[in-house]
């Protein structure tokens, strides 16, 4: 089954609703299977984990087609995944191999694949959002009916990379979706106490882009919100901002003990599980059994394990691969 | 090799009209390339260099932007990382401070983080030149900055020809360029060559035999009117860009004279001369004469007096004096 957008146009390998509760399934595998790599100190470097935001990122990247734009985050493994990327791959980038997606020298936070239009998860807060709004500048002059997403979060609408983008994709009439995963903390902080106007939504207004809020934790609602917006993006009304509320389960690193946090407010949060809420949602509309989801989730795990089996036999990179990409030549 | 006809290369061209051909001739053989900046639209420029390439390529071609350089900037690189090649203005070199993030952190690393899946085929143009008492802020030459970044090729003409030629080159290189012209050099008038030299290539501008001067930017003119006036035979070099490097022409023209000056107009403490200075003495140690001498601009802000401003600014009778005293040494 190929899923189709608003203007017809066919979305990502066409997720049907079960097999976005499975794209779910492998990052959620995902995730926890590199939280416990690196507490073992199988994976250098830095980690930061989606667990707990994997509706946002498979309700946006179910709907767009493989050459679409995503430009992401240090938190970026999800949109990776949901976007297409190869787990096989992504783990290797993890493990530091020289079969990575990066041939071991991006890491966590520097995986990309434009081959399936991932410009990059990017370590400088902020810093893709720009990016996003360059490759729909390129989508527009170049006359193609590509729509360019920004994944970021809350924390990123503070810094000036945000609004000057947000204020030149505006102006130019660019198809870019601004995804706004809102998960409360920037890094340790309560993002309440950051601005007198907590709401990314209502910042919208300053720049005259249409913005709407949707629950980050339910993936048919991203879903649909995403098509809506899709639609009119591609039809060359400008950008628009999706703010998906949703939590983020660990810390902003992995190893943050984040004493930050009201017990309570991780209790809600958690039982409000994206993937029990898709699974209730697919059951009760007799779109799955409860057994298609537990293989869905098994089939996840295999996926994931073999990643990381792999990921630990493969090569080292070449000792010369240090020094090759720094200029191409001309 | 360059794409100016006959009819458009006059006689006597200004090195300001040699930037605004060398735009039109990039704009006018790819269709991927676009200017972006702040007044490079209608408005032509402040220094006029894009005047009439609005008119002639239209605004889908040349795009006016709002002063946001942090966003127009980290745009273009988006731009260039999904199929356009832009020419991006930063309109004095002291603006790029505000947007360093997508120049140094993203541009000249995404290429190298992907394993080369990504490239940034970007030209930053911008100007310096300090003398005309336009005060700390808009004088710096901060070339030796970008140097020092790997994945990032910096060109600095000094001449008509090169204004135009290493431009042209620049547009068409693979890799992100800062182009540094110097606004003092705009007035000054010269000949367009028809078998330009490539990017990368430092240029004997005039052959000596007793001290190798080695220079860039706006100090090639004075290094010229120096060696007009100077009893010493001098070698002038112009290296026309930092990176790549010529040192191959510079140890060569060291091994002859035996003595090595190295000239510019930024500030001398950590500065190139330095780098140019530590290879030639690994290199040529046993056949230096003399120390190598450096002359650049002491270690502090350009002040706004025109009087203290020109105290500080290696002229040809400075240079002219290191040189006779570098002769004087051995």
């Amino acid at each position: 089954m190929r899923a189709q957008s608003a203007d017809g146009r066919p979305a990502t390998d066409g997720l049907s609703p079960v097999q976005r509760f499975e794209r779910m399934a492998l990052i959620r595998s995902f995730e926890l299977k590199v939280s416990e790599l690196y507490r073992d100190g199988d994976i250098p470097g830095f980690v930061h984990t989606s667990l707990g935001q994997e509706a946002v990122a498979v309700g946006v990247c179910g709907r767009l087609a493989r050459d679409d734009y995503v430009a992401t985050t240090h938190r970026g493994h999800g949109h990776c995944l949901a976007k297409g990327a190869d787990p096989g791959a992504m783990m290797a980038e993890l493990f530091a191999k020289g079969t990575g997606l990066c041939h071991g020298k991006g890491g966590s936070m520097h995986v990309a694949d434009p081959g399936h239009g991932i410009l990059g998860a990017n370590a400088i807060v902020g810093a893709s959002i720009p990016i996003a709004v360059g490759a729909g500048l390129s989508s527009r002059l170049l006359g193609q009916d590509r729509v360019s997403v920004a994944f970021f979060g809350e924390g990123s609408v503070n810094q000036g990379a945000f609004h000057e983008a947000a204020n030149l994709a505006a102006i130019w009439d660019l198809p870019v979706l601004f995804v706004c995963e809102n998960n409360l903390y920037a890094e340790f902080t309560d993002s309440s106490r950051m601005s007198r106007v907590p709401s990314v939504t209502a910042r919208c207004a300053a720049y005259g882009i249409e913005a709407h809020e949707v629950d980050g934790n339910d993936v048919a609602a991203v879903s649909e919100a995403v098509d809506d917006a899709l639609g009119r993006c591609r039809s060359g009304s400008g950008p628009i901002l999706l703010e998906a509320h949703t939590y983020r389960w660990q810390g902003h690193y992995e190893g943050d003990a984040q004493p930050y946090k009201p017990e309570a407010e991780v209790t809600n949060w958690k039982a409000r599980d994206p993937l029990v809420l898709e699974r209730g949602r697919l059951v009760v509309a007799g779109e799955a059994t409860a057994e298609d989801l537990d293989a869905a989730v098994r089939g996840a795990e295999d996926i994931v394990e073999r990643a990381v089996s792999d990921a630990r036999q493969a090569d080292d990179p070449d000792p010369m691969e240090a020094y090759a990409d720094v200029l191409i030549n001309a | 090799m360059s794409s100016s006809t006959p009819e458009t290369v006059a006689a006597a061209t200004r090195y300001l009209d040699a930037i605004t051909q060398g735009l039109a001739d990039a704009l006018a053989e790819d269709e991927h390339v676009v200017l972006i900046g702040i007044d490079v639209g209608a408005g032509g420029g402040i220094f006029a260099a894009t005047r009439g390439l609005h008119e002639r390529f239209g605004p889908e071609r040349v795009l006016d932007t709002p002063i946001s350089e942090m966003g127009y900037v980290g745009a273009a690189v988006g731009a260039a990382m999904t199929g356009l090649r832009p020419i991006v203005e930063i309109m004095f070199m002291d603006f790029v401070t505000v947007c360093l993030d997508p120049i140094v952190n993203q541009a000249a690393k995404l290429p190298y983080m992907t394993a080369g899946a990504l490239s940034v085929p970007i030209v930053f143009r911008t100007q310096t030149g300090a003398g005309r008492s336009a005060g700390a802020q808009h004088s710096q030459s901060l070339e030796v900055m970008f140097a020092h970044v790997p994945g990032l090729k910096v060109v600095m003409p000094a001449t008509v020809t090169d204004a135009h030629d290493l431009l042209l080159d620049s547009v068409r290189d693979p890799n992100p360029v800062l182009f540094i012209e110097n606004r003092r050099l705009y007035g000054m008038r010269g000949e367009l060559d028809q078998d330009p030299l490539p990017l990368g290539r430092a240029r004997i501008a005039r052959a000596g035999d007793e001290v190798t001067v080695v220079t860039w930017g706006q100090s090639l003119r004075e290094c010229l009117a120096a060696a007009d006036r100077s009893e010493v035979s001098l070698e002038v070099l112009d290296l026309r860009s930092l990176v790549p490097l010529d040192i191959e022409t510079v140890l060569e023209s060291v091994s002859r004279t035996g003595r090595l000056l190295v000239v510019h107009e930024a500030v001398q403490d950590f500065g190139a001369g330095a780098e140019i200075a530590a290879r030639v003495a690994d290199e040529l140690f046993d056949e230096l004469l003399t120390p190598v001498r450096r002359l650049g601009a002491p270690a502090v802000p350009m002040p706004f007096s025109p009087l203290l401003e020109r105290s500080l600014l290696p002229n040809a009778d400075a240079i002219a004096e290191a040189a006779t005293s570098l002769r004087k040494e051995g």
